[in-house]
């Protein structure tokens, strides 16, 4: 085997994974994979990005106890990973951040990033002004619409947002544009992705920089419950902060792990995002992993009431914690998650982002079960401010905008 | 049946660069489609490229984005273009290329797509995002399937790379003149003569250089310097403003150019 070969295997997840791009990415792939292990084994470096998540970010964030809900449900023992609380409002700058540090380390002055909901291009922004980096955000012109109040905080942090019109308009054509950028100034650019998608060495990136979730969740469990959760629940689109979460209890075999998926208006109605429960395996923005697709192998859209879960593909480790049967996948229409979305809100005074109102959907649903294995930990992602509007006007309020 | 292979020599036994042609499959629909193959094959294509359509064809500056979704709500598919490619078969005899991304190919099951190409009269597969080494069983697979694996190198492969990219190529080696997507250029980039050469130094394969190559001067110039020389997006521009008879006369004046031009440096 070839070196470049066994680099390819050491990158996959079980079967799933890999470097599916066109020939000029793999020398940045392979730039970038070496300047990790580097990052890695340098402590100057982890040094640098913890000071910059306490004290930029405000980790670790808290991990509430949230015993209203457990009344309401009639349960005991519910934690919120309170990654809504982090600045920028999301889990999505534990990565950014991370990135951005890597990306000075390659000498790298220009940064690109997708974006669905926004978040992820916010947290690129601001991580991007933080360094002094150029900053360019590919967003779909759907998402632009739903998320409008993103798009100026982009620019107001001093990223340059380009409108993405082709195809369906959202989260997977930003993806592809974004790769278009790549693919033509890679020597001079770095690609934030925002999720445990893409190439190989992406997916094991992202979630190792947002794996603090988890180790910190793991040791507040611990100091705050004086045990484990029975249960970890979070929403998976790409599946970033679902990585971030579960990673740290992979090998703790008696927590169970449980996916959220966007069921958008059905799981049988062709409109959703439950790339897990309804795809097939397949290639998509470089790597193999379970993907909505025709049965021409053509992608098909995905749908949800909220942009950052409305993706076609998901992280490549979620396809292999799916297949060896260590985590389970569920998936909550948007109805339910928008009930989500307010039971939270009257019940704790968190209103939480809708992406993460798809895992409060599936507790409120499987409260009694779950609590039957210990404490429920839910990974609330991000705050549901930037939602208001939208749900307002989903909801028929539009009138008060 | 013309191997790719065999294209290219008859070509360098005239003291000419080959034209490699690529057409989307479909485009604007099966039909017309059909006839633009003919016309581009007539006005002295050497090898024609068939585009596989596809629903994300991130490899693809904005025309043959445009050519890809239009062919798909035109009704395109995988088998629709190995039927496009059964009946030009019948007539003509160029040598084909199918151009895809990997997705669709999976879907349809690669050890029966291989199958099926080679029986609808493909002689090569270029898989635009299946760089060397990324999947070694698909690669296997097509390597030992009567289809040739057509390899990519880039401006940005490593020296250290080249060479396992060479070593599982067939055919003929596809150089992408610059970095960045497919789509029309004004200007070819400084010092692509100086890097055909150098790869001339480890590459047995005939050289095609494609990316970019808009005009007949570009391909006049790029014939200069390697084996063959690739039109896409132009040409796609032509079959979209002109039809099949654009498309042909477009052909027929890159023929032209390059016929004047001769062939590179190296010679035999």
């Amino acid at each position: 085997m070839t070196t470049t070969e066994i680099a390819a295997l050491e990158e996959r997840f079980g079967p799933f994974g890999g470097r599916y791009v066109p020939e000029t990415l793999i020398a940045a792939l392979d730039e970038l994979a070496e300047a990790y292990r580097a990052a890695s084994a340098d402590p100057d470096f982890q040094a640098e990005l913890d000071a910059l998540l306490a004290d930029y970010v405000g980790r670790p964030s808290p991990l509430y106890r949230a015993r209203r809900l457990e009344r309401a449900l009639g349960v005991e023992g519910i934690y919120l990973k309170r990654e809504d609380l982090n600045h920028t409002g999301a889990h999505k700058i534990n990565n950014t951040v991370g990135q951005a540090l890597l990306a000075r380390r390659m000498g790298k002055r220009r940064i690109i990033a997708e974006t669905g909901a926004g978040q992820h291009g916010v947290a690129t922004a601001t991580a991007c002004a933080l360094f002094d980096l150029d900053c360019v955000v590919y967003m779909g012109e759907e998402d632009v619409r739903r998320q409008a109040l993103n798009v100026y905080r982009m620019e107001l942090l001093g990223a340059e947002v380009r409108p993405v019109a082709s195809g369906t308009r959202t989260l997977k054509d930003a993806t592809n544009e974004a790769i278009r950028d790549w693919v033509t100034n890679v020597e001079t650019t770095h690609y934030i992705i925002g999720s445990v998608v893409g190439p190989a060495p992406f997916p094991r990136i992202v979630r190792d920089f947002q794996a603090v979730i988890g180790r910190e969740a793991r040791a507040q469990m611990l100091e705050r419950a004086g045990r484990l959760p029975g249960t970890v629940i979070a929403c998976v689109g790409g599946g970033s902060n679902a990585m971030g979460i579960f990673h740290a209890f992979v090998d703790d075999r008696d927590v169970a792990l449980v996916g959220v998926e966007a069921a958008g208006e059905g799981l049988t109605s062709g409109r959703h995002s439950a790339s897990l429960a309804q795809g097939r395996p397949g290639v998509l923005h470089g790597s193999l992993s379970y993907l909505l697709q025709d049965d021409d192998g053509q992608v098909a859209p995905a749908h949800s009431v909220s942009a950052g879960l409305d993706y076609p593909g998901v992280g490549p480790e979620h396809a292999w914690l799916k297949e060896t049967g260590r985590a389970t996948y569920v998936a909550v229409d948007d109805r339910a998650a928008l009930a989500g979305f307010h039971r939270l809100a009257e019940t704790e005074g968190i209103i939480p982002a809708l992406e993460s109102a798809h895992a409060v959907a599936h507790l409120v649903d499987a409260a009694e079960r779950h609590a039957g294995e210990g404490p429920i930990l839910l990974c609330v992602s991000g705050r549901g401010d930037k939602d208001v509007a939208h749900v307002a006007r989903v909801e028929g309020r539009g009138d008060i905008l | 049946m013309h191997t790719l292979r065999d294209a290219f020599a008859a070509r360098r036994a005239r003291g000419q660069a080959a034209l490699v042609a690529y057409l989307t499959a479909g485009f604007p629909d099966a039909e017309v489609s059909a006839r633009a193959l003919v016309a581009v094959a007539e006005a002295g294509a050497d090898v024609i490229e068939l585009g596989v359509p596809f629903s994300d064809p991130l490899a693809d500056g904005p025309t043959i984005q445009a050519a890809s979704f239009d062919a798909l709500a035109a009704g395109m598919t995988l088998e629709g273009a190995l039927a496009l490619l059964r009946d030009f078969r019948r007539t003509h005899d160029t040598p084909v290329v199918v151009f895809s991304y990997l997705n669709p190919l999976l879907r349809f099951g690669l050890e029966r797509f291989l199958e099926a190409a080679a029986a609808a009269g493909a002689q090569g597969l270029l898989v635009t995002d299946l760089p060397a080494g990324a999947d070694p069983p698909i690669e296997q697979a097509i390597r030992r399937s009567p289809l040739d694996l057509v390899r990519l190198l880039a401006p940005t492969t490593p020296r250290r790379r080249i060479a396992e990219v060479v070593e599982g190529g067939e055919g003929f080696l596809y150089y992408i003149s610059r970095t960045g997507v497919t789509g029309a250029r004004d200007a070819l980039r400084e010092g692509l003569a100086d890097e055909v050469r150098a790869l001339r130094e480890v590459v047995r394969l005939p050289i095609a250089v494609g990316f970019g190559i808009s005009t007949p001067e570009q391909a006049a110039a790029v014939a200069g310097a390697a084996d063959g020389v690739v039109v896409g997006s132009a040409l796609v521009d032509a079959l979209r403003r002109e039809g099949p008879e654009g498309a042909g006369a477009f052909t027929a004046a890159l023929r032209a150019a390059m016929d004047a031009a001769g062939v590179g440096p190296q010679g035999g």
